[in-house]
């Protein structure tokens, strides 16, 4: 079976101004099916370059990708967001949601460019599907600005799946939030993950990331390090310690 | 991608910001109102005069006597009377495509009947005139060929007159004092209202042009004939004979001037419509100013929209948009906006030119294919103003996009 990811010696080279910047430098890496890996590394290691190959915003310099089976390394525009539209669900730290749009249309966002038809009906059948799978079905109807930061996330973790993509791809997904939503939403990840969903996630904090299952590090567009999680964190068992730690100070009853 | 699910966000993002949509809609409405008011109002003038050259008759020659040059000074138009009777029936004789003829004169002069008096138009024709120009009778009848040979002193009255001079009565069988001189009413004609110029063509009296040379003038030549031709094909040929039969006639060798004028309906038509044609392009012209100022109206906010959206852009071409998705949804708001202000632009247009006919009493007309045109219309300025900016939006960098702030 193809792994979801495989880099061979993946260069990507900016050229801005006089200097050129060697922002990732003879990468190769293989993700498979059904991995958890969480890309670490400090601002300038390379690691947001890596995620904007990795979800086919842009295109390495030199050296191959192969997406699910497919060599995406020489796809244009058009060809790209194809592949984004079925492979790939984004998740960012910001959110991205469409404002003064209700969670359901959002979540219906991709489906409106499947080059394939698709009907109205299956369009609202799957996007609230999505939003049950993210436990927000009955939160439908509302409006980015009606949802708390964690809900908003949730709803655009539904935006990413609706098109059950090969994997998803999160951009600092927990940026933005306080720790009990982060680890929520840790949890969300880490069940979609137990369903035999390949997650990629972006992040600079050690703890999130000691909620995947595989840690790789980057510095200097190198990666350094590359190992597996040792003592795993569940997102459910640090709820449940976070909450009897917060009735313990009487901060909730 | 679905027609559909574009225009919903493209009528979303317009209700969004409604005053911006009207503000930039109401280029449009100015522009396309402007258009069709402007049409309205010259189609309607053009229409009264046809109808007044119609009015004329069908097919109908006027043949004006000429001026003439005595000493170095040359007199006006009819001036000379170079016209005689003997003219009018040697056409009669001699041009097989004329039909009907009728010698004219015209001069004011004051009428009087009981203790009225009235001053008006007086008109010497032959019996065929009201023929020739298609005018019918209210009441009575038209004075016949015996009262043009025998000068009868019989008249045909204009509605006007009948109302000034025997208000409340039958005019018929009453005499009517021209000059001191009696005529019996014998015909009074239907009303034909104003002319385009203003004038009342009810204001006139018509007799025998006989009876007007001997018993009214003392004149010996005529002011005119009007003649009408068998066809519309005749025309030509029939003025063409005219002339060089009255040039024969008047002894006139080539190379000097003719001492009359024959002018055919269709070339009084067209001088009529060449004075309004230059009056037309000239509002057209700037209705199509107004328009493409509307249009930037709309380029101007689309780029302003695009710029806002940016984000929006990005996250679109994220989930997998195509360049030419986001250039469809942009192009479309664009074409939304002029076709939803042409629409309104068309109403207000129709409705402008309606006020101005009803409280102004111009005469208006809406040429439906106009209508459809100025439609057409508004949608290729959105379009055409709407392409730049959504190209633009199409060739974003996702990356970027998704940055902005």
């Amino acid at each position: 079976m193809n792994p979801i990811i495989q880099l061979e010696h993946v260069h990507k080279i900016y050229h801005t101004g006089e200097v050129d910047v060697h922002a990732v430098r003879d990468v190769s890496l293989r993700i498979e099916k059904g991995e958890f890996v969480a890309l670490m590394g400090a601002s300038g290691s390379g690691k947001s370059t890596m995620m904007n190959t990795l979800g086919c915003l842009d295109r390495p310099t030199s050296g191959k990708y192969w997406l699910d089976g497919v060599d995406v390394s020489g796809l244009d525009r058009d060809e790209l967001a194809t592949i984004r539209n079925e492979k790939i669900g984004f998740v960012f730290q910001g959110f991205n949601l469409l404002s003064r749009t209700s969670a359901l249309e959002n979540v219906e966002l991709p489906m409106m460019y499947v080059r394939r038809p698709v009907k109205a009906r299956e369009h609202h059948e799957r996007a609230l599907q999505a939003l049950a799978t993210v436990g927000l079905a009955e939160r439908a109807g509302h409006h980015p600005n009606q949802l708390s930061g964690g809900q908003q996330q949730r709803v655009a973790i539904a935006r990413a799946l609706v098109n059950q993509p090969a994997m998803l791809l999160a951009d600092e997904p927990t940026g933005n939030l306080d720790t009990q939503t982060s680890i929520e939403i840790m949890g969300v990840f880490q069940k979609l993950n137990d369903q035999g969903i390949t997650i990629v996630m972006v992040t600079h904090e050690l703890d999130i990331a000691s909620y995947t299952k595989r840690n790789v590090i980057m510095r200097d567009g190198r990666i350094v390090s590359d190992l597996p999680v040792t003592d795993r964190l569940l997102a459910t068992e640090e709820l449940r310690k976070l909450r009897e730690a917060q009735e313990a100070v009487q901060l909730v009853s | 991608m679905k027609i559909l699910a574009i225009l919903r966000v493209a009528v979303r993002a317009l209700r969004r910001n409604k005053l911006r949509t009207i503000l930039t809609m109401l280029g449009m409405i100015i522009g396309v109102g402007a258009v069709i008011a402007t049409v309205s109002l010259g189609n309607g003038a053009k229409s009264q005069v046809e109808a007044q050259i119609a009015s004329l008759g069908q097919n109908v020659i006027l043949i004006f006597s000429g001026s003439f040059t005595r000493g170095g000074v040359r007199s006006g138009w009819n001036g000379a009377g170079t016209l005689a009777v003997e003219d009018a029936f040697a056409i009669e004789r001699e041009v097989p495509e004329i039909t009907l003829i009728s010698p004219e004169l015209r001069s004011g002069t004051l009428v009087a009947a009981g203790n009225q008096n009235w001053s008006t138009s007086i008109l010497g024709e032959g019996a065929d005139y009201l023929d020739i120009r298609m005018w019918p009778l209210a009441e009575g009848s038209m004075f016949s060929e015996q009262d043009v040979r025998s000068a009868n002193k019989v008249a045909v009255i204009g509605k006007t007159v009948a109302d000034q001079l025997y208000p409340g009565m039958k005019a018929i069988g009453q005499v009517l004092r021209i000059k001191n001189v009696p005529f019996v009413v014998v015909g009074e004609l239907i009303p034909k209202g104003l002319s385009v110029m203003g004038q009342d063509q009810d204001d006139i009296v018509i007799v025998p042009y006989t009876s007007a040379m001997k018993r009214l003038f003392g004149a010996t030549t005529l002011r005119g004939i009007t003649v009408q031709a068998s066809s519309t094909k005749a025309l030509a040929p029939a003025q063409q004979q005219i002339t060089e039969l009255l040039r024969q006639r008047h002894r006139i060798t080539p190379g000097h001037d003719d001492d009359f004028t024959v002018r055919t309906q269709e070339e009084i038509a067209e001088a009529a419509n060449n004075a309004s044609q230059t009056m037309r392009i000239l509002l057209a012209a700037i209705a199509c100013v107004s328009l493409i100022v509307g249009g930037i109206g709309i380029m101007n906010i689309m780029l302003v929209s695009v710029t806002e959206r940016t984000r929006e852009i990005g996250i679109r071409m994220a989930v997998g948009a195509h360049g030419r998705d986001i250039l469809m949804q942009f192009l479309t708001e664009a074409v939304a906006l002029s076709v939803v202000g042409g629409a309104l632009g068309i109403v207000s247009g129709v409705g402008g030119s309606r006020l101005l006919n009803v409280y102004m009493h111009w005469p208006t007309l809406t040429p439906v294919e106009w209508v459809f045109f100025a439609f057409i219309v508004s949608a290729m300025v959105g379009i055409f103003f709407g392409f730049y900016p959504a190209y633009k939006a199409s060739q974003l960098d996702p990356i970027d996009a998704l940055r902005y702030e």
